[in-house]
């Protein structure tokens, strides 16, 4: 009559009970407790969230008759099996990656940013901005200042996000998600009002970009200059972290928050600062879409990679060379997940995936904190 | 059998790890009487009582509830025995009412609806009623007073028919009246024959309500007596212990120049309560002062405000010679002074990073230790380990987290990172809590060599025994307040003891 009753040594610990009969009748109880303070190196959790998440979403597919092996063949040789299928997804990762590293960043000291999507927005209609509104720049000149507009307007819609919170202590979660909507409608408007092209048959987009406005190709593919946008976005992020002062202070916020104020580190200040990082990498993952993918900026431009990257995130556990496979992978899913189209199944299986990932990853992190144990 | 007592606790030994928490404790409570266990914080009070609720199991030893042998498995066992136990920190779903809260896991039923609970409602109230217990019972607990939450707590343990009520520290929450309000409770519980047990650390409050009172000291039942047998000042010596400890040889002092002047400084907490009250005290150069006091009065905030950690109101602080940033950590570190905060892991050490990191902390800002915003890493390596190698510090390799070493190593490393900042003042809050005997006495050596290259440290302890070894002066505080000052010749437990119990009338006025 008592399992509210939290017992044990670690705070916010609960305890259930359950008896377990044993061989000679005799009863031995256990009770489940949750050690907040275990810290065990839990690397394998990725690939079983994976593969547990592959399992469930195979019942699905068997439920409505089909067999999930060759479903699964089939969304990834669609992915990965042919040059054409492995140039569409390294085109999804390059956004998928500098969302996912943007958010990692945030995610180092527990900010919560999930305002990805909305900073992806923000750095497409900047960079469209530029496009639109100095048409006649130097050639040379335009990619770098769509560049820097777009990551300005992502950092800035970042810290829209981390000022309340700093400041005023409002939940970052409620503002970086609302700011989304705000980012995504804003695009709407501009789509479907002043920047529409009048020459487009209604369509909602801008003007297709000209050759100097758009990121450079690889040989006759689809995959564009954005890619190294996103390696050496990465490398840095790997050399900062570990290299700079103020990377040791993230590190620092990250391991401990409390003893980092000991230290004489200002954590709201660094809120600010992961922000703005955090948010214009997404933004410059919106330029390399417009500019490198779409070469327009129109409705509906990101199938929901800011949202995504909170997952690759998570699957790379915020690490940088974590995070190249995470977001490879959920890159592969996104083309995978058209690639079934054909035989029948909604692309959205692979939403589905990437929902089961997610669920079996935070589940196992809650999970492995469970200790068994005898108390009778 | 002896069946006059509701509760023995035969030879009960308690160890966590190495620490001996209890140490062959007799206890013995009658039904119908008001036990006081009084003692001072980590003199085992709680964890006696908590294996008697089944949160603990005892290491050895028996218990017997009504003469009879009990095995108590877990808390849900100990209420089946009519053990209920009211924490320090409530156990309350915020959200819920207090009646949904005092029947949550009753199964006497399972459809819930509106008639069953009222139902329950007026149990519930006829409960409170019998005993005096007067709180909202259809309002969530968050909108309740904590004097509030506490009566329904009690009465939790009531509505599950308890018949022996442990409360852990009552009062350490209450305001005067509430308390008041609590003590004429427990003498209804009393009078309705049920055994009342309450640990505490304040001998006014165990003088004015308690039958029977037991007194423990380091893990030991050391007396046990009835509340007409003895008075206040005999409580007070019997919690601190006669036996004056060893202390350590020292060299007289030679320099006299104030270091540390602190003025008459408020610091509020968080209700608008004074956690320091016009505190005023000095420290001068090579000297050791200790802060005595029993735990929650000031002596956190106190470490708290002077590394930069808290504000503080009106008066001021000198600190070699200038007055020192209010509420500025960097400064504090800048001015020299150092910090070895009260639990290491928590606030002191990051626990998943490795050692240089944890020794990065305080001077990574320094040119030696980074340049033009880039950690010289292989310097600091090599400086970590020269480190490591000179306070001794066991690990296996420099990237070892530190979580993962032993605690008196954490705390050698914790040392070695802010005696190497070479501050001319050490605020060491517990330095030794949690530590064996061979690491307790490296720090201790620690920090009479600080003492020795004319560096002071204020040492901020609640074991009287470290406080009176190391210290050239003690201070006493209480409520926020200094209460006495003792030089380290005139260094008496039963003087000490008294002003640390709040008894300021004690002769020999503070010096």
């Amino acid at each position: 009559m008592n399992e509210n009753k939290p017992a044990l040594h670690s705070e916010g610990a609960i305890s259930a009970e359950s008896a377990l009969k044993q061989d000679k009748g005799k009863w031995r109880s256990y009770r489940i407790e949750i050690d907040s303070a275990k810290k065990e190196n839990t690397w394998w959790l990725p690939f079983i969230s994976v593969v547990l998440a592959l399992l469930v979403c195979g019942i699905f597919i068997a439920a409505n008759g089909m067999n999930p092996f060759p479903v699964y063949k089939k969304m990834f040789m669609g992915a990965f099996g042919t040059a054409y299928g492995l140039t569409e997804t390294l085109v999804k990762t390059i956004p998928l990656l500098l969302c996912g590293l943007g958010v990692a960043i945030a995610y180092r000291i527990s900010v919560w940013n999930i305002g990805a999507e909305g900073q992806f927005a923000a750095g497409a209609m900047a960079a469209t901005a530029v496009t639109i509104y100095l048409p006649d720049m130097p050639s040379l000149l335009v990619i770098p200042t769509m560049i820097v507009f777009s990551i300005a307007a992502g950092g800035i819609w970042g810290l829209l996000t981390a000022i309340p919170r700093t400041y005023f202590q409002v939940n970052e979660l409620v503002t970086s998600l609302m700011l989304n909507y705000v980012a995504l409608l804003a695009m709407d408007y501009f789509v479907f009002g002043p920047w529409k092209d009048p020459d487009g048959m209604n369509f909602p987009g801008t003007k297709v970009f000209s050759a100097a406005q758009s990121l450079p190709v690889f040989n006759d593919t689809r995959l564009h200059l954005g890619l190294l946008f996103g390696v050496i976005a990465i490398a840095l992020y790997g050399f900062f972290m570990k290299y700079t002062r103020t990377g040791y202070e993230l590190r620092l916020i990250g391991a401990n928050p409390e003893a980092a104020r000991n230290a004489g580190i200002r954590i709201s200040r660094h809120i600010l600062l992961v922000m703005l990082i955090s948010g214009g990498l997404a933004g410059l993952a919106g330029m390399a879409e417009v500019s490198g993918v779409t070469h327009r900026l129109m409705y509906g431009i990101s199938p929901g990679y800011g949202y995504t990257a909170i997952i690759v995130a998570w699957l790379a556990k915020l690490h940088p060379a974590g995070l190249v496979v995470s977001s490879f992978l959920f890159g592969g899913l996104i083309v995978g997940g058209f690639s079934v189209q054909t035989i029948g199944l909604p692309s959205s299986i692979s939403e589905m995936l990437q929902g089961a990932i997610l669920f079996f990853l935070i589940a196992g992190g809650t999970l492995s904190k469970f200790r068994i144990r005898q108390t009778g | 059998m002896h069946n006059q007592y509701s509760v023995e606790m035969r030879q009960i030994v308690k160890q966590f790890g190495s620490v001996m928490a209890n140490d062959l404790v007799d206890f013995r409570a009658k039904a119908g009487q008001i036990h006081a266990l009084l003692g001072e914080n980590g003199a085992g009070k709680s964890t006696m009582m908590c294996m008697l609720s089944g949160v603990y199991k005892p290491t050895s030893g028996d218990i017997l509830l009504h003469g009879e042998m009990t095995k108590i498995k877990s808390p849900k066992d100990a209420i089946r025995h009519g053990v209920g136990m009211v924490f320090q920190n409530f156990r309350l779903v915020q959200t819920l009412t207090a009646a949904e809260n005092i029947v949550l896991g009753d199964k006497s039923s399972f459809w819930r609806g509106g008639r069953w609970l009222k139902n329950k409602q007026e149990e519930i109230e006829a409960i409170a009623q019998q005993f005096g217990l007067t709180f909202p019972v259809n309002r969530p607990i968050w909108q309740l007073s904590v004097g509030e939450q506490q009566r329904v707590e009690i009465v939790k343990t009531l509505y599950r028919g308890a018949s022996l009520i442990i409360l852990d520290e009552p009062t350490s929450v209450l305001t005067p009246g509430e308390a008041e309000q609590l003590f004429t409770t427990l003498q209804h519980m009393k009078n309705e024959g049920k055994t009342v047990i309450l640990t505490t650390h304040k001998l006014k409050e165990v003088m004015a309500s308690s039958d029977h009172i037991s007194v423990m000291r380091k893990g030991k039942l050391i007396h046990s007596m009835e509340k007409s047998a003895t008075n206040e000042r005999e409580l007070a010596q019997l919690m601190v212990g006669k036996e004056l400890g060893e202390s350590m040889p020292l060299l007289a002092r030679t320099s006299g120049k104030r270091l540390l002047d602190v003025s008459e400084v408020d610091v509020y907490a968080e209700q608008g309560r004074k956690s320091l009250d016009r505190l005023s005290f000095h420290v001068d150069e090579g000297e050791i002062v200790g802060i005595a006091g029993v735990a929650g009065n000031g002596q956190k905030e106190l470490a708290e405000m002077l590394t930069g950690l808290k504000t503080w109101k009106n008066g001021a602080i000198a600190f070699n010679g200038e007055p020192l940033t209010n509420g500025s950590v960097r400064s504090a570190i800048e001015a020299g002074i150092a910090h070895v905060p009260e639990n290491r892991m928590k606030s002191g050490l990051a626990g998943t990073l490795g050692i240089v990191d944890n020794l990065l902390f305080k001077s990574y800002r320094n040119v030696e230790r980074s340049r033009f915003g880039m950690l010289r890493i292989s310097k600091n390596r090599a400086w970590s380990a020269s480190l490591v190698q000179q306070f001794d510090i066991k690990t296996p390799n420099l990237d070892t987290p530190v979580q993962q070493l032993s605690g008196g190593n954490q705390q050698k490393l914790l040392f070695a990172r802010e005696i190497h900042q070479q501050p001319l003042l050490m605020v060491a809050v517990h330095p030794t809590q949690g530590l064996d005997v061979g690491a307790t006495e490296g720090v201790h050596q620690l920090l009479s060599e600080m003492r020795e290259n004319g560096k002071s440290v204020l040492l901020i302890s609640e074991d009287l025994d470290e406080v009176i070894k190391l210290s050239d002066r003690i201070i006493v505080i209480f409520n926020g307040q200094m209460v006495g000052e003792v030089a380290r010749e005139q260094a008496d437990r039963e003087k000490i003891g008294m002003y640390m119990a709040g008894l300021q009338n004690a002769e020999g006025a503070a010096g």
